[in-house]
């Protein structure tokens, strides 16, 4: 497989001196139809890549905010199947590269192969699925690899360099990395111990990073003076959303971060 | 690959921050478990503590009607009324060798609550149970037995609020606790290496019963039987005849109300093949892969999914499951109060019940062996309510 097109986005921001953005919206979220007009306005304002969130009925790594944004997407109709269909249907692709990210559950019923089959017409580059670690991951991975979309894996703090190098060796995209050892949704502050992990991680895997879970102000960024490449933040973003006012807004604060 | 795995299922489908706490439970199972001083001093405190060996008991009344020999393996009899106390018994002499401070736990009905708070207080740890927010107002006086004993009881508002989601939360709070605290797992389920870790606790009940069983009759039984939800009293009981073929093993499912549209639990004969809770097993779900809410009349078999193992043992024929219906399982649970004098939990009645309704077709002379994995005083308000509704 060629350079992802995730890996590029996440270059060019760097090139372009800045880190890059990647905004996390639950598939369906606030509604079927705000949905679309919010993923427009995180396309325009500056997104470099966009994590749609794919519902599921038990999701163990997230915090009440995303869970109560991705229970109330299932009581809504919201499916897997729905968040292809609508990328498909789309007149014109956006400008910002997508990623699908949800529990493996949902992609393992729709089928392997004919999900990366699906995916990749309707224009995902990847996949993040938080319950599937280095160990479980080879067939959704080599499913992925054919239609040429990445398999984006999680590590965190607790990460140690060896698994580190075991996870180098199949990773591809960028790399997610979690700040806290905890579920999403924001916290006050970073550890001080990320700083040194990630800069470990950086020299293990070879990829970009994104820095994800507990990110809340582009100040906290700034403290870890460009350690991390891009910045994914959601339960932020869902408040935000969830109070009425657009994503726009949102991505404004954090553009030239 | 593998390692993990019973055949097709099993697995370790957990966020890459639990793998870390996970293979350190792995390295403990493989390294601490097998040695003499770590089985000296659980054998003593389950003989001392725990009151084992529990009885294998023949019904002399219920014998004599169905024309077979009727066995009980009364792990009701153990300290704390049920089979929960033989892992939370091994998990906290573990968690305490590896240095944990904590005993964490995820209960329904709460029985499996009692037994980590029990253990967590005679092993001088610390306790936390979460529990669906339903729960804790359904099982109210198990709530008060784990509060008795010094544990603290989170109860869990989100998705269902029953078993599953405490479940999710337990899992989520070890993400963050992991330093101090072991997640006893309370069922042979969830991800690796806790299906094993369980079945390794579990196992002295069929180890007892077959030595029991031979002492008395001179040979193995024909049919050894019990119900169920997460499977770790099955799993306790089956392991030891797993490799005896002429052993007949049968699981027995929850079918609920066995009313079109019931949310019942049993995945082992309705479910399709899923990931849940670190796991690929059985599953009620929709084809979209969500998760089904499950019922039965017996809250610890209210499970939308199955240990792995089990899954196995019936892809590959060694295990039969079957189902019993609510009302099924009421009949068989007064049937053994009038017959033999014993109270039997609702989980077990199932067990019971599917004998009792197989009885023509189970051989004259045959000798059947029950788990009877608990006592039923924690049924009382079913029963009440049962008896209220006419059922009963």
């Amino acid at each position: 497989m060629g350079l992802s097109i995730l890996t590029q986005k996440i270059e060019a921001a760097r090139a372009a001196g800045r880190t890059a953005l990647i905004p996390f919206l639950p598939g369906g979220y606030p509604d079927q139809t705000r949905f679309w007009e919010e993923m427009e306005g995180l396309d325009t304002s500056g997104a470099d890549i966009i994590e749609i969130g794919v519902p599921f009925s038990d999701p163990v790594a997230d915090g009440p905010v995303v869970e109560e944004a991705s229970l109330a997407c299932l009581e809504h109709g919201i499916s897997l199947q729905w968040i292809l269909d609508g990328l498909k249907s789309r007149p014109t692709r956006f400008q910002a590269a997508i990623v699908l990210m949800g529990y493996y559950n949902p992609f393992l019923q729709y089928g392997l192969e004919a999900f990366a089959s699906d995916a990749a017409e309707a224009g995902v580059s990847g996949c993040i699925i938080p319950d599937l670690p280095l160990e479980e991951s080879a067939p959704l991975r080599e499913a992925l690899a054919k239609k040429g979309l990445a398999l984006v894996y999680l590590v965190g703090l607790n990460t140690e360099p060896e698994r580190l190098d075991l996870y180098a060796r199949h990773a591809a995209g960028f790399v997610y990395f979690v700040s806290v050892l905890g579920t999403t949704g924001v916290r006050e502050l970073l550890p001080e111990e990320i700083a040194g992990r990630l800069k470990v991680a950086k020299e293990r895997l070879g990829l970009p990073i994104a820095l994800g879970f507990g990110l809340k102000s582009p100040d906290q960024l700034k403290a870890l003076g460009g350690l991390a490449d891009a910045a994914v933040f959601g339960s932020a973003l869902i408040s935000h959303v969830k109070s009425g006012r657009p994503a726009a807004e949102f991505m404004a604060r954090w553009q030239g971060a | 690959m593998h390692k993990g795995y019973f055949g097709d299922y099993g697995g370790m489908f957990v966020p890459e921050l639990l793998m870390p706490p996970l293979l350190e439970v792995e390295k403990a199972y493989e390294e601490i478990v097998p040695t003499k001083s770590f089985q000296d001093r659980l054998n003593q405190v389950l003989r001392d503590f725990v009151g084992r060996p529990t009885p294998l008991f023949r019904c002399p009344n219920l014998s004599a009607e169905l024309g077979f020999d009727l066995w009980l393996k009364r792990e009701d009899l153990a300290h704390t009324g049920a089979h929960k106390i033989n892992n939370t018994i091994g998990q906290g002499l573990l968690a305490k060798m590896m240095g944990k401070t904590t005993l964490m736990a995820e209960t329904g009905a709460g029985q499996h609550g009692v037994a980590t708070a029990t253990a967590a207080a005679m092993l001088g740890l610390k306790s936390v149970v979460f529990m669906g927010a339903i729960d804790v107002v359904r099982q109210a006086h198990n709530v008060h037995r784990m509060k008795l004993m010094g544990c603290e009881v989170i109860p869990v508002h989100s998705g269902t609020q029953t078993l599953k989601d405490a479940i999710n939360a337990a899992l989520r709070h070890w993400i963050s606790e992991q330093a101090s605290t072991h997640y006893c797992f309370g069922t042979a389920a969830g991800p690796h290496p806790f299906p094993l870790l369980v079945r390794a606790f579990q196992s002295v009940i069929g180890r007892e019963a077959k030595a029991q069983m031979l002492a008395a009759t001179g040979r193995l039984p024909d049919t050894v039987v019990a119900c169920v939800g997460g499977g770790s009293n099955a799993i306790g009981m089956f392991h030891e005849f797993v490799p005896h073929p002429e052993v007949e093993i049968v699981g027995v499912e929850a079918a609920g109300t066995g009313e079109p549209g019931c949310f019942h639990s049993a995945p082992l004969n309705v479910g399709t093949d899923g990931v849940l809770h670190g796991m690929l097993t059985k599953l009620l779900q929709t084809k979209e892969g969500q998760i089904l809410p499950s019922h039965s009349i017996a809250p610890g078999l209210d499970y939308p999914g199955v240990g792995p193992e089990h899954a196995h043992l019936q892809a590959v024929g060694r295990a039969r499951y079957e189902s019993v219906n609510d009302s099924q399982a009421l009949a068989a649970f007064s049937t053994l109060c009038r017959k033999e004098g014993i109270l039997p939990a609702l989980e077990s009645s199932h067990a019971l019940a599917w004998v009792l309704a197989n009885r023509e077709t189970i051989r004259p002379g045959s000798q059947v062996a029950v788990c009877l994995s608990g006592r039923g005083d924690k049924d009382m308000g079913i029963i009440a309510e049962a008896e209220a509704k006419g059922l009963m």
